[in-house]
């Protein structure tokens, strides 16, 4: 009797730990995009470095390929920046940025100082991309297939880690195919 | 005296200029009044507890200005919403709708409470079953003892 009076109590308790254990874990600011399995939203921009010359999405039909909205006033991104350069040195997948929210020399000058990882930025200046493709904390990292359809996001900053076991996987897997 | 006729003459020019209210920032204050309602429904993916409203975040007010424009080019709140959830998913709603993966989420509430009557009631019913059956002759004399004040030491 003194067991089983004891033993319901002590698995709810224990059910309910294991249960806020794992809400802990998640993490509250990672919602999940309804963009996956979607076609890339249509965008037409300047280039950061030429704002004489555009870039759109529909360029790189036919290609697997990595986006990367950053910002100069982007803490995360100066995190990040690094993996996105052995990412990009690597050779796996072309790289382009997004330049999202920011003055355009700031921009620039991030890119000087810190090196260039992208194959060319393009300059979202109002954000108004960014809310296409449901930006809403920067960095965010997109692949995109070659029929232009988004197949990962991440938000928050790449880690070695992220790159090595889902991106270039997924990239590989995308070649192929 | 044409001073006094003047006078007057200007207070009641001045009433209704007195009484109009601060102008609102919006041109169009009833197209402003469905963004701020529409908005308070919105989450604000920033400072997830916040509303779109009351969010001072640049996205809230970049994604409030999308609201604005859209409602004023003649869309409905219906497909300014379907926008946003397009690009941010359900949970931009304060209020998600009703699908299989937000069952547990409306009915949960109502499941657990039901859980509870129903461990509340097994276990009235156990109480009151089981403190009738276990009086037996020794307690009722013991009882009776106890009543008369002779408590046996």
């Amino acid at each position: 009797m003194t067991m089983t009076r004891f033993a319901i109590p002590i698995a709810v308790f224990v059910a309910l730990l294991a249960l806020l254990g794992v809400g802990l874990k998640l993490d509250p600011r990672e919602v999940p995009s309804p963009l996956i399995g979607k076609p890339a939203p249509h965008f037409e921009l300047p280039q950061l470095h030429e704002t004489s010359k555009t870039f759109t999405e529909r360029d790189m039909r036919g290609k697997v390929w990595v986006l990367n909205v950053w910002a100069s006033w982007c803490v995360s991104c100066r995190e990040e920046h690094p993996v996105l350069l052995d990412l990009a040195a690597s050779g796996a997948v072309p790289v382009y940025g997004l330049n999202y929210k920011d003055r355009r020399e700031d921009g620039l000058k991030w890119l000087k100082g810190m090196g260039d990882p992208y194959k060319l930025s393009i300059f979202d200046f109002d954000g108004r991309v960014g809310i296409d493709y449901g930006v809403y904390g920067v960095p965010e990292t997109y692949v995109i297939d070659k029929a232009g359809v988004i197949r990962y996001k991440r938000i928050g900053p790449l880690t070695p880690q992220i790159v090595k076991e889902k991106v270039l996987p997924l990239v590989r897997d995308l070649e192929r195919a | 005296m044409p001073r006094l006729p003047a006078l007057l003459l200007f207070a009641f020019l001045a009433a209704p200029v007195a009484a109009k209210e601060a102008v609102p920032a919006a041109a169009d204050p009833v197209l402003e009044k469905r963004v701020i309602a529409l908005s308070e429904e919105l989450r604000c993916l920033v400072c997830q507890n916040q509303t779109l409203a009351e969010s001072n975040a640049p996205l809230a007010e970049d994604l409030r200005n999308q609201v604005r424009e859209k409602m004023r080019a003649g869309k409905s709140e219906r497909e300014v919403v379907e926008f946003l959830v397009e690009r941010y998913g359900d949970f931009v709603l304060y209020r998600p709708p009703l699908k299989a993966t937000t069952i547990l989420l409306w009915f949960g509430p109502f499941l657990l409470l039901a859980l509870g009557f129903a461990v509340l009631l097994r276990r009235v019913r156990r109480r009151r079953q089981g403190t009738d059956a276990e009086i037996n002759d020794a307690d009722r004399k013991r009882a009776a003892e106890l009543l008369a004040g002779s408590e046996p030491r």
